[in-house]
């Protein structure tokens, strides 16, 4: 192959325009390269660099403004034979700023070639995030009260393996793109260009010009030394490989007989690192043992290790439909916290309702039949509370009765936290 | 019997696994983020790849480029996800890139309630993109739902070359319980239709389907654009082929319409009211109506799971039996006037609630009551 470019697309850019020259010296690294037209993808953005897919006759993914980046992801990550190149303008880096840094750390093996020209050509020659502030643009005075990034130095910080600069017009160029695709890793060459339809003449910008510019950048020399590490696909499959037992679901056979069981509504009412998602598993798990079926439903704060922990279980013989708690059968109330949470409940408990009650801690008035225990002087940690509370509700056969609770501890525990939890469950079994 | 016990959120990650699903990249979001955590643990050992994007648009643009190499990709997010998805979820539209997007919804507008649940994104996920070209909405109402409408999903992803939206809610994404997983029935896997002919085209289809497709990477070159662009994946400015190409994009999921409507019903004959409802919300309804039935009321129910394309026929067919209509949703009113519109010779009644928590059976038995 001696070229790839489209015969029947003709560059449409400008005179002038270093756009021209970066598309043909990119064809010129690809014939190089000796690569083929198949394993070559183009993926490009909005704007002036947003054409380059079109000139070529290779794959190509011409997508939304400042997002190139996360196509040629996907694409690299589902394909990993493919050669991925990215080009995209000042336009795109501004807006997919966040897309960049990613890159540049995750050190995924896609090269992206910056066509910087200092402003957007496309729309009028507003300014982007590269305009030097003394510049002349379409954005009347606003670029005179910012200052332009420099993204190789931003790309060096974040991690990028491999970062190149230079005019758009270097006649280097192509020989600079080979290196950065030969590159395994990410791979960013920022070419600075002319955009002679709305910037260049304006600012008295030639490629001298340009070249002085590169010169009182800090020199970017390829390869950068300090951030070498694996390229992230192979990491990513390497370590997604150990990975390899797929995680089956909880299924619980019905184990034991349980004739005449009614519908129950279990409310615990506690604080967070009280265990109380744990406790609201194992009283599924025990509902399940009997061949029920069951729903909970959590309620913490987003601040996880503080705050109320109210878990709402449903056990029943038939199907369950609203999910909710209508008619609680067991509260288990052992922290203010969750209690302020469900207070409203109190009122409408019924005489029947086994409400479990810490000694520290007040509920409101009700109807219901209300136990007090003493955790403290059973010297049960608070973090066992919950726990400790099934084996009473147990000991009542409230919702669920011994052989049930010993089951799903089974099931939920390894045999170490097994024989803990069944210590602690005795000490309420004696009380 | 066995009964298996989780999420509806890992329920749903259980159905896409079982429907090929084999790419996943998403951004934790509260209620959605067990959907990523599913995924994460299931995809690497079934040869799959699950990524966590920098944020929501680089997620679904992994997913677009994953899905143009040919993976079967999933993202998950909620109410605020699906805004930055917008822009994504446009290009995916218009460039016909399957995908399905999993919708936890939270109570909104906005950052609304992380931990709240509500209806709040039926009509956004209808029109939170630009051009107004249908789009397909599932609406589980419960874990089992979550596992089966995944697999619907991802085969009409498959089929019309959309993105597909699981409509789902914290109250069923974070609600775990029992169901029996084992004797679920999925309908059988659709694949896309892959280009066999000699010279491809990326976007030459029949009249109402979509283009067959080659991945990008593959020995035929493609171009994928999200420009207005002919069969060829070029702009064009033609207006005949530019009608042509937005009247192909509607008409591939109008004209199957009907094929696409998942429903449940309950229709008693001795009943002259009808509750419509979907989402978790039809849950509250059944009840209820088991309730009224005990007390010589009895009412009948019909339970959307397909919201978008709207299914007119079932609607109209549905309701010719009955005098009254009422719509439950757990939101102010966002699906009813979907219903009015095609059911405009009834009195349509609607009871909505958006305060965070479930709708009771209570309450609606107190709808139907008080007439």
């Amino acid at each position: 192959m001696n070229s790839f470019l489209n015969k029947n697309r003709p560059l449409v850019y400008c005179p002038g325009c270093s756009h021209e020259k970066i598309t043909t010296g990119l064809d010129k690294a690809f014939v190089n390269l000796g690569l083929d037209a198949d394993k070559i993808v183009i993926v490009t953005d909005i704007g002036c660099s947003g054409l380059f897919d079109t000139f070529f006759n290779v794959h190509a993914l011409h997508g939304i403004h400042g997002r190139a980046l996360t196509y040629a992801s996907g694409l690299k990550l589902a394909n990993p034979d493919l050669n991925v190149v990215v080009t995209m303008g000042d336009g795109g880096l501004g807006i997919g700023g966040a897309h960049v840094l990613a890159a540049c750390r995750k050190n995924l093996d896609l090269t992206l070639i910056i066509l910087n020209n200092f402003n957007f050509g496309m729309t009028g020659g507003q300014y982007s995030a590269t305009t030097p502030a003394d510049a002349i643009v379409g954005s009347g005075f606003l670029n005179q009260a910012e200052i332009p990034i420099d993204i190789c130095a931003i790309a060096k910080s974040a991690g990028a393996t491999y970062i190149d600069r230079c005019s758009g017009l270097d006649q280097n160029l192509p020989g600079k793109i080979i290196k950065a695709i030969q590159h395994k890793g990410f791979s960013l060459i920022e070419t600075l260009g002319m955009c002679t339809g709305r910037y260049t003449k304006k600012n008295n910008l030639t490629p001298k010009g340009i070249d002085q510019i590169i010169e009182d950048l800090p020199e970017m020399p390829g390869a950068i030394e300090k951030n070498q590490r694996p390229e992230y696909g192979e990491r990513y499959r390497a370590l997604a490989k150990e990975r390899n037992v797929f995680p089956g679901a909880i299924t619980i056979e019905k184990q034991i007989e349980f004739k005449d069981y009614q519908h129950q509504e279990v409310v615990i009412l506690g604080s967070a690192g009280m265990r109380i998602v744990t406790a609201g598993e194992i009283v599924c798990y025990a509902g399940l043992c009997a061949g029920m079926n069951v729903s909970m439903k959590n309620d913490y704060n987003i601040t996880v290790l503080r705050g109320q922990s109210v878990s709402e279980i449903l056990i029943s013989p038939e199907k369950i439909g609203y999910p909710g708690i209508e008619s609680p059968s067991v509260v288990l109330a052992l922290s203010d916290e969750g209690i302020q949470r469900r207070k409203k409940i109190f009122a409408n408990l019924k005489p029947g309702t086994f409400v479990l009650k810490e000694k520290s801690v007040d509920i409101p008035e009700t109807k219901a039949d209300v136990t007090e225990i003493d955790f403290k002087e059973l010297k049960i940690k608070k973090q066992d509370w919950a726990l400790a509370s099934l084996g009473l509700m147990a000991k009542n056969e409230n919702a669920i009765n011994k052989e049930m609770l010993n089951y799903a501890l089974k099931l939920r525990f390894n045999e170490k936290l097994y024989q803990i939890a069944l210590e602690t469950i005795e000490k309420i079994f004696q009380a | 019997m066995a009964l298996s016990f989780m999420e509806g959120n890992e329920a749903l990650a259980r159905g896409a696994v079982a429907a090929g699903c084999n790419f996943f990249a998403g951004y934790p979001i509260t209620p959605a983020t067990t959907i990523f955590n599913s995924m994460l643990k299931m995809l690497p050992p079934t040869g799959g790849i699950c990524i966590q994007g920098e944020d929501e648009i680089a997620s679904m643009g992994y997913c677009i480029g994953a899905s143009m190499a040919g993976k079967k990709a999933l993202t998950a997010t909620s109410g605020p996800g699906i805004s930055l998805y917008s822009e994504q979820i446009s290009f995916a539209i218009g460039s016909e890139i399957p995908l399905v997007i999993a919708d936890v919804q939270r109570l909104g507008p906005s950052t609304g309630s992380a931990t709240r649940g509500a209806d709040s994104d039926i009509q956004f996920l209808r029109w939170g993109s630009t051009s107004g070209v249908p789009v397909i909405v599932l609406a589980p109402k419960d874990a089992l739902d979550c596992y089966v409408l995944a697999v619907h999903a991802f085969n009409y992803a498959e089929e019309f070359r959309c993105p597909v939206f699981i409509a789902s809610n914290k109250e069923i994404g974070m609600t775990s319980e029992s169901f029996d997983l084992d004797s679920v029935v999925l309908p059988p896997i659709v694949e896309r239709k892959i280009f066999s002919g000699d010279s491809y085209l990326p976007f030459e289809a029949e009249a109402k389907k979509a283009p067959p497709f080659l991945p990008i990477g593959g020995k035929t070159i493609v171009r994928q654009t999200s420009s207005t662009h002919g069969p060829d994946g070029y702009i064009t400015i033609a207006p005949e082929v530019i009608a042509q190409n937005q009247e192909r994009l509607r008409q591939k999921i109008h004209s199957a319409r009907n094929r696409i409507t998942l429903f449940e019903e309950d229709i008693k004959e001795n009943s002259d009211t009808l509750i419509i409802s979907y989402g978790v919300t039809s849950r509250s309804v059944e009840e209820a109506v088991q309730k009224l039935e005990k007390k010589g009321n009895p009412v009948s129910t019909l339970t959307l799971k397909t919201l978008w394309p709207v299914p007119e026929e079932l609607l109209r067919k549905k309701a010719k039996l009955f005098k009254r209509i009422v719509v439950v949703e757990m939101n102010l009113g966002q699906y009813v006037n979907e219903i009015r519109q095609i059911l405009c010779d009834k009195q349509v009644e609607f009871y909505g609630q958006m305060n965070g928590v479930l709708i009771t059976p209570g309450k609606i038995m107190e709808v139907i009551e008080n007439e």
